[in-house]
C-alpha cells in the first residue's frame, strides 16, 4: 500500500534520514521504534510532505506521491495524528472535527462522520461545545485521532500517541488503535513506548540515527535481545 | 438534507437574539437621535468616526486576532481606499478647482458613491494581493515591519508629483460626496431626514456582519486553525499560503472601505494624514477590545474615539471649580490623561474588554457557550 524507497531527508545539511526503505501492507499496523533523534518523526513528516526529501520515492496505492504538497497527500488518503496532539485549542471539539474534514465537500457525510466519531468516543460528544484547549490530555488525543479520521484516510499515521499520558489512558489509546485495525484501517505508528507498540504491531522497524537496523514482526522484535536491551528495558 | 441529521443545525441561540436586539436598538437610537439633536453635536462626530474605526478595527482583528498574521499595514490600505473613493467621486464640474495645479486632473468622470466605495475596497484588496505574494512568507514581527514599510511607501507614492494628475500630489482632495450628502433634502435645500450618521452605521454594520459570517464559515475555522497551530493545520490539508493570502486580501478590502468612510468623515483626503500613528490607534482599539473579539473591537472603537475626541476635552481648558483653579489643565493635558488611562487598561485588563468572547457568548446558556475555563 505504502512503499518508501531509499528516502533521504536533511535539515540544513544534517542528514536526518540516510536512505530508508520499508513497506506498509493494507490492514497492517507497522510501528517505527527508535531513540530520540533517530528520524521517526521525520519519516512521517516526509510522507505527509511537511518536509521535502532530498532523494528517494514515496509510493502510495501505486502512485508516486513524493512531490505532492500536503493538501494532495491528505486528499490521497493519508492522515497524520501529529506528535503532541496539536488540537486547535481555540476551536470547539466539533469545529476541530470539521477541520479534519476540510478537504471533503459532502456535508451530510461529514455530519455522519462526526456522529461516528462520537459513537466511538462518547467523551467527545459530551464535550462537543468545549474548546479543545480545555480537554484533558487523553481527550485531546482522542480528538486528534478523531480529527484525523474525519479525512476518511486509507492510511493513518500516528506520531507518539501515548506521549505524556497517564498509564491508564495509554492503555485506552492502544485499545483504540487495535479497534481501528480490526475495522481494516492501515496504521503507521511511531512510539517511544516500544513494548506496547510492538505488542499490537504486525511489523516493527527499528530506526537508529536515520537507518533501519532491524525489521521483523512485532513478536519477533519483542523477543530480540538487542531490542530488549535497547528499547524494552531489562525485566 | 435528510430529516434526522438536519434537526440540530443552525438554531438561533439566545445570545444571537439578544445581540440582534441590542444592535437593532442602537440603530434605532442613532436614527432617532439624529432627527432631534442638532447635527453639530460632538455625539455625531464620535459616532461617525467610531463607526469608521470599528470597521477598520474589525478588519484588523480578522487578520491579527483570528488568522494570527501580525500586520501593521492598515493605514496604507485605508489610504488606498480613501484616495480611490475620492478620486472617483469628485464631480466633474469641481475637478478644475480641486486639481488646480494639474489642469483639472486626468480623470474626467465621476462614479456614484456606492460603486466607488466598492472599488475603494477592491483597490486595497488588489494591492494586498500584490504585496501579499512576497510578504506573507514572513512571520510575526517581520511581517509587521514589512507591512508597516508598505504603508509608509504608499504614503510617499501618493504624494509624488508625477502622479499629481490622479492623486493631486501633496495637495488635498476635496469636494467629493461626504456623509452629509446622505441627508435627504427637500426642494429648498432644507434637510428633511437626517441620515449622515445612520448611513455610516449601515455601511460599517453590513461589512462587520459579513466579516462575522466569514469567521463562522469553513474559511473562518481554517483561519483560526492556522493561528492555533500552523503545522497541524497544514497536516489537515489546509493550504496555508492560500488562506493567509485570502485573509490578508479580505482584511484589506474592508480597510479600504473604512478608508473611503474616513474620507467621507473628514471631508477631505490628504496622504500625509495616513500615518503609522493611525495604524497604532487601530491596533490599540483591537487590543483594548480584545484580540479575537469582533464585538470587543466595536465597543472599544466607540469608547476610544469618544475619549480621545470628546469626553476628555475639558482637560484641555482651564477649569474653575468654586473659585479654585484646577492645576495642570492646559492644552495637551488631555493626551497625558488618555495615555495613562490606556496604560491602566492594558495593565489591568490584559485580554481587553471582551477577551476573546463575543457579546452573544455573554447571553448564551452554558450548554451553548463555548467553555473557556482553564484554557490558555
Amino acid at each position: 500500500m505504502l512503499k518508501v524507497t531509499d528516502l533521504k531527508v536533511s535539515y540544513g545539511g544534517i542528514e536526518a534520514l540516510k536512505g530508508i526503505s520499508f513497506d506498509v501492507e493494507q490492514g497492517q499496523i507497522v510501528t517505527l521504534i527508535g531513540a530520540n533523534g533517530a528520524g521517526k518523526s521525520t519519516t512521517l513528516r516526509a510522507i505527509s510532505a511537511l518536509v521535502h526529501p532530498v532523494s528517494g520515492t514515496i509510493n502510495f496505492m501505486g502512485r508516486d506521491i513524493t512531490s505532492f504538497n500536503p493538501q494532495r497527500v491528505v486528499a490521497e488518503g493519508i492522515s497524520l495524528v501529529p506528535e503532541g496532539r496539536r488540537v486547535f485549542a481555540n476551536l470547539t471539539v466539533k469545529e476541530n472535527l470539521k477541520i479534519g474534514a476540510y478537504l471533503r465537500n459532502d456535508k451530510e457525510e461529514i455530519e455522519e462522520g462526526i456522529k461516528d466519531i462520537y459513537r466511538r468516543f462518547p467523551r467527545l460528544k459530551e464535550r462537543e461545545w468545549q474548546l479543545a484547549g480545555t480537554l484533558s490530555g487523553g481527550e485531546q488525543q482522542m480528538l486528534a485521532v478523531g480529527r484525523a479520521m474525519m479525512a476518511k484516510p486509507k492510511l493513518m499515521m500516528m506520531d507518539e500517541p501515548s506521549l505524556g499520558l497517564a498509564p491508564l489512558v495509554v492503555k485506552e489509546i492502544f485499545s483504540i488503535i487495535r479497534d481501528l485495525k480490526s475495522e481494516g484501517m492501515t496504521i503507521l505508528l511511531i512510539e517511544q513506548n516500544a513494548n506496547a507498540a510492538l505488542r499490537c504491531a504486525d511489523v516493527g522497524l527499528v530506526l537508529e540515527t536515520g537507518r533501519i537496523t532491524l525489521t521483523g514482526t512485532g513478536a519477533e522484535l519483542l523477543d530480540n535481545e538487542q531490542v530488549k536491551e535497547a528499547y524494552l528495558g531489562a525485566d | 438534507m435528510n430529516n434526522a441529521s438536519a434537526a440540530p443545525r443552525r438554531r438561533l441561540t439566545p445570545g444571537a437574539l439578544a445581540t440582534a436586539a441590542i444592535v437593532a436598538a442602537i440603530y434605532v437610537a442613532v436614527f432617532v437621535s439624529e432627527q432631534f439633536i442638532p447635527p453639530t453635536s460632538m455625539l455625531f462626530t464620535v459616532l461617525k468616526k467610531g463607526a469608521t474605526y470599528a470597521l477598520v478595527a474589525v478588519s484588523m482583528n480578522l487578520l491579527n486576532g483570528f488568522t494570527g498574521l501580525f500586520s501593521l499595514g492598515q493605514a496604507g490600505f485605508m489610504l488606498i481606499g480613501a484616495y480611490t473613493y475620492a478620486v472617483l467621486t469628485i464631480p466633474v464640474a469641481q475637478r478644475a478647482v480641486v486639481y488646480q495645479y494639474y489642469d483639472g486632473g486626468a480623470i474626467q468622470f465621476a462614479l456614484p458613491v456606492l460603486p466607488a466605495i466598492l472599488l475603494a475596497g477592491l483597490a486595497a484588496a488588489f494591492f494586498a494581493f500584490l504585496i501579499g505574494l512576497p510578504v506573507l512568507r514572513l512571520k510575526s514581527d517581520y511581517l509587521a515591519i514589512a507591512t508597516l514599510g508598505f504603508a509608509e511607501i504608499m504614503r510617499s507614492i501618493f504624494q509624488w508629483d508625477k502622479l499629481g494628475t490622479i492623486t493631486n500630489g501633496s495637495n488635498m482632495l476635496r469636494l467629493f460626496p461626504t456623509f452629509n450628502d446622505f441627508n435627504i433634502r427637500n426642494a429648498d435645500g432644507e434637510v428633511v431626514v437626517y441620515l449622515s450618521t445612520f448611513i455610516p452605521f449601515l455601511i460599517a454594520g453590513v461589512c462587520i456582519a459579513a466579516i462575522v459570517m466569514l469567521i463562522h464559515s469553513t474559511y473562518g475555522r481554517a483561519f483560526i486553525a492556522i493561528r492555533d497551530d500552523e503545522v497541524a493545520a497544514e497536516a489537515m490539508g489546509i493550504n496555508l499560503a492560500r488562506h493567509k493570502q485570502l485573509a490578508f486580501c479580505i482584511s484589506s478590502f474592508f480597510a479600504g472601505v473604512g478608508g473611503a468612510m474616513l474620507a467621507m468623515y473628514m471631508n477631505s483626503v490628504q496622504a500625509k494624514s495616513f500615518t503609522s500613528a493611525m495604524t497604532y490607534e487601530i491596533l490599540l482599539i483591537v487590543v483594548i477590545g480584545g484580540i479575537g473579539s469582533v464585538t470587543g473591537s466595536c465597543i472599544s472603537s466607540f469608547l476610544f474615539v469618544a475619549c480621545s475626541e470628546w469626553w476628555l476635552r475639558f482637560l484641555d481648558q482651564k477649569q474653575v471649580i468654586g473659585g479654585w483653579e484646577v492645576p495642570l489643565l492646559r492644552n495637551g493635558f488631555r493626551l497625558v490623561v488618555f495615555s495613562i488611562i490606556i496604560m491602566i487598561v492594558v495593565l489591568f485588563f490584559r485580554r481587553g474588554i471582551m477577551g476573546d468572547r463575543e457579546l452573544w457568548d455573554l447571553f448564551n446558556e452554558p450548554r451553548h457557550r463555548k467553555a473557556k475555563e482553564g484554557g490558555r
